[in-house]
């Protein structure tokens, strides 16, 4: 934070452009990087829960969700079995990959990847058999807003994965912690979107 | 504090416990009503957040990385703050170098006035008062026909050492520090912990400096 350099062995010599970077975080700027990113993401999921408990807890209506609507929570549940599994195969994959082994790190990631496109092709088959749209009252609104802003972080997990696939057959990364970066980095944010998961099947479909 | 979330292995686990947590809200909001599943997910939330506290509380054990030089140059990494002046150091460090190709880098932390200061990053006119004590300090070095070099580090001296090994091969480090009756360093173990974490001899110096400006010539 506080630290700068100033080197004196040959002098004061004129310094243009920005200042050298900050030797003293003792984690990768790229991981830091995914963690900062993924904190102003909690903040954007925290204001739509915000929402929903609002209309909940606030505004109280009689029954949730509001009659006739039913949501189908058998269907969710194994859906979100599919996508805590993918957390398992994209660590298998990392694991594979920091003791060398390439080829577990290709099948883990083309797991994790079909478990991810499987969990958004069964999310948008519930969209299209609800029977409900984002326009019948504020429930329908903010089911679709936080199911949706998940739909769309998985889609986005499953275009940072889909490149690492594709570097990992190319013949990308290795066991050595810099080296797989480029695996870690979307394991990370993978990981975090199934804890939102989580945190919204247990919220809108559970209790 | 450190940072709990620092790989991906640490994300996973996590991953792990917030669903075991949810699980269990799972079952007992349908085995119950979902009031009582609600109440128990507010305090696994608590509780994972104080559990989430106390795990970042404190430093992590490690072993400082330490780069190599390989081109028989013998080379000391001095750290001081405000005893980098001190002539106890000086002749320290001239005794070490005396008698081959040698070469010293002295790390100046730049020690910030309060934690407010730290937070808010106002540190100008700690690193330019730690500039000032270093440009005297390689000054005096010079002059004693060391082969010196300096700069200013992070205000935690043991990172200000990090930083410092990374790029310069030490072969040892000497650390100065005011007496112990004195020295908030020696309050904070940081030669204990340098001893502790970093593979290379750590010599510390003990500056007086009221006691050599008592001895100085003209005082």
């Amino acid at each position: 934070m506080e630290s700068a350099t100033v080197a004196l062995g040959h002098g004061h010599e004129e310094h243009h452009g920005p200042p050298e970077a900050n030797q003293s975080s003792r984690i990768d700027r790229q991981t830091l990087g995914i963690y900062l990113f993924i904190v102003s993401e909690v903040m954007l999921f925290g204001a739509f829960f915000a929402s929903y408990f609002f209309l909940r807890v606030v505004v109280n209506p009689p029954a949730w969700p509001p009659h006739p609507y039913e949501l189908p929570v058998a269907v969710a549940g194994v859906n979100t079995a599919i996508l805590v599994s993918s957390s398992f195969t994209i660590h298998y994959a990392l694991e594979a990959i920091r003791r060398g082994n390439r080829a577990g790190m290709k099948l883990g990631l083309m797991l994790t990847w079909m478990l991810g496109a499987t969990f958004l092709f069964i999310q948008v088959n519930e969209y299209v058999h609800l029977g409900f749209s984002a326009r019948d009252l504020g429930f329908g609104s903010i089911f679709y807003c936080l199911t949706g802003l998940h739909g769309a972080h998985v889609f986005v997990g499953l275009c940072l994965l889909s490149f690492a696939t594709i570097r990992a057959f190319r013949g990308h990364f290795g066991s050595e912690e810099k080296d797989h970066l480029g695996v870690e980095v979307p394991g990370i944010y993978w990981h975090f979107v199934d804890i939102m998961w989580i945190v919204v099947f247990t919220t809108v479909y559970i209790l | 504090m450190h940072n709990p979330l620092r790989s991906e292995a640490d994300a996973f686990r996590w991953l792990v416990a917030i669903g075991i947590g949810a699980a269990s809200v799972i079952a007992l909001t349908l085995l119950t009503r979902p009031a009582v599943g609600a109440a128990w997910a507010l305090l696994l939330v608590v509780g994972g957040a104080v559990a989430g506290y106390r795990s970042a509380r404190g430093s992590l054990p490690r072993r400082v990385e330490v780069s190599r030089g390989g081109d028989g140059r013998h080379r000391v990494l001095v750290v001081a703050n405000e005893t980098v002046e001190g002539t106890a150091l000086i002749d320290e460090i001239r005794e070490r170098c005396r008698g081959r190709r040698a070469e010293a880098l002295v790390v100046t932390p730049a020690l910030v006035s309060s934690r407010a200061s730290h937070w808010a990053s106002d540190v100008d006119e700690a690193i330019e008062l730690a500039r000032q004590r270093m440009e005297l300090s390689l000054i005096a070095l010079r002059g004693a026909g060391v082969k010196a070099r300096g700069e200013i580090g992070d205000s935690d001296p043991m990172v200000a050492i990090e930083d410092a090994l990374r790029a310069f091969p030490a072969d040892e480090i000497v650390i100065s520090t005011h007496p112990p009756d004195r020295s908030r360093w020696l309050e904070r173990d940081v030669v204990e912990r340098a001893r502790e974490e970093i593979d290379l001899p750590v010599a510390h110096v003990v500056v007086d400096l009221g006691a050599e400006r008592t001895h100085t010539p003209g005082n």
